[in-house]
């Protein structure tokens, strides 16, 4: 991740604050020029098409409750179900310091290939006021739920490859020392750095009284070359109320859940903690919609100087129910 | 080279039906701890919890065991006798725990109380229809 949020064709990766006051320096734009290109002015229209989707939607009261946890970067012991497909998009808009605006969007395609694995594929882009929109890689994650049966701690190993490039500013995670100045390279010089990393994490995850509280150990190293990068993600959330009912409601309490994480990079290797490294923090939450749609939001503050000041995320996901029975015969029911 | 194919595809296609088969042979009856089986369904009988269970058996269990709950695609009735035989604390286990190596995915990822409440909605179901049972059990 490291190498997708840094311009490390100009400074190597991990190399301190030295770079980092290199890079700002670099960036001479005004904050009354970054102004003029908030993200609003660009992603108008695509908020526009999703409230009139959303009010579409929400006039039909078929529900399919969302039950996996309403994180953004966390992931939690909650796998796909075998045979289902999510489709999914998830969105960040931000104004990070001296920057232009930017909205960056990924596509996810989650598929529940046994009940203990899930793979999922990332599709990455982004568009960047006053500079361009470019597609900036790709990722292929799959999870493993390592014991059979549920424990106070649920442990899920995850391994990843992703090959993005330095335009990309999608945050899916943090790792070592990236920064709000990752966000300030122009995206033809961030095209240029291409970067392929293998990526592991280990997820913790417990459910006590209807609770999930999940904590996600990372490390990534790039393949060519670099050293290991930590980071971590908590989340803790809990659906709006414990028991079901049998009405069919849009806004009633059960189609909601709500919580909160925090997570940042704990630099390299060489040079592990907390010192030039960003964090954030905020509350998130996720609603039902009919029709096997949800949707989610969390603004997310930055905790430390190296931080951007507020990314602002959604999501909205689709559901397929038994994807893989469109295969099967129709004697086979 | 196309022999060699078609040998892998049997090998795959067997061991795809000997898993579809081990699904529904009940052996997580027998990982249950004794203390999980005398547990009671605290909903058991009340008709509000039962009606919720419906809305959350149709959300989150029809996809597989079918809306009528005698399932689909080689998954495993809702309605046979060995699910009617089992405890409600033997339901509520398989539910938390899931049988991962079968299919079977855990579900904490619903609240305890809507897992009693499917387990009432489940108990709630007739007896399994005998012209579907052939079907619904491979």
């Amino acid at each position: 991740m490291a190498r997708s949020l840094h311009p490390s064709f100009l400074i190597p990766c991990g190399s301190g604050s030295l770079s980092r006051s290199l890079r700002r320096g670099a960036i001479l734009k005004s904050r009354s020029n970054f102004r003029r290109n908030l993200p609003g002015q660009f992603i108008f229209p695509r908020y526009v098409i999703l409230l009139v989707a959303t009010l579409v939607l929400l006039s039909t009261p078929r529900l399919v409750r969302a039950q996996e946890p309403p994180y953004f970067v966390t992931y939690s012991d909650a796998l796909e179900e075998p045979g289902n497909l999510e489709i999914a998009t998830k969105n960040l808009a931000a104004t990070p310091k001296n920057a232009n605006g930017f909205e960056s969007t990924t596509l996810e395609l989650e598929y529940g290939a046994k009940a203990w694995w899930t793979t999922e594929l990332y599709l990455q882009g982004q568009g960047t006021a006053g500079d361009s929109t470019v597609f900036t890689g790709f990722r292929w994650e799959n999870r493993f739920r390592l014991l059979p049966t549920e424990h106070w701690v649920n442990p899920v190993l995850y391994l990843e490859y992703e090959d993005v490039n330095g335009a990309d500013k999608s945050i899916l995670e943090l790792t070592g020392h990236d920064s709000h100045a990752d966000l300030q390279t122009r995206d033809a010089e961030g095209k240029r750095d291409i970067s392929r990393t293998m990526e592991g994490k280990l997820i913790l995850s417990s459910n006590p009284k209807g609770w999930n509280v999940s904590e996600n150990w990372i490390m990534e190293k790039d393949v060519m070359g670099g050293a290991w990068e930590f980071g971590y993600a908590v989340g803790a959330s809990r659906p709006l109320t414990f028991s079901g009912s049998g009405q069919t409601c849009v806004w009633c309490r059960k189609n909601f859940s709500a919580g909160a994480e925090v997570y940042g990079g704990l630099a390299t290797v060489h040079d592990f903690g907390f010192n030039n490294t960003s964090h954030y923090a905020g509350p998130t939450a996720n609603m039902s919609l009919p029709h096997r749609f949800t949707v989610g939001l969390s603004p997310q503050f930055g905790l430390s100087s190296d931080s951007a000041g507020v990314l602002w995320r959604f999501n909205f996901a689709y559901e397929v129910q038994q994807f893989r029975d469109l295969f099967r015969g129709r004697e086979a029911q | 080279m196309k022999r060699v194919g078609m040998a892998w595809s049997i090998v795959v296609l067997s061991l795809t039906c000997s898993i579809a088969t081990m699904a529904s042979d009940g052996g997580w009856l027998r990982k249950v701890p004794q203390s999980e089986r005398s547990r009671a369904n605290p909903y058991s009988g009340e008709s509000d919890a039962i009606a919720a269970g419906r809305v959350l058996f149709t959300e989150n269990c029809a996809q597989c065991h079918g809306v009528d709950a005698l399932g689909r695609h080689g998954r495993p009735s809702l309605r046979s006798e060995r699910i009617r035989n089992a405890s409600d604390g033997e339901l509520a286990w398989l539910l938390r725990n899931g049988s991962l190596w079968k299919g079977m995915p855990s579900w904490t990822t619903l609240p305890e109380p809507e897992r009693w409440q499917i387990i009432a909605y489940i108990r709630s179901l007739p007896r399994n229809d005998p012209s579907a049972t052939a079907a619904a059990h491979p």
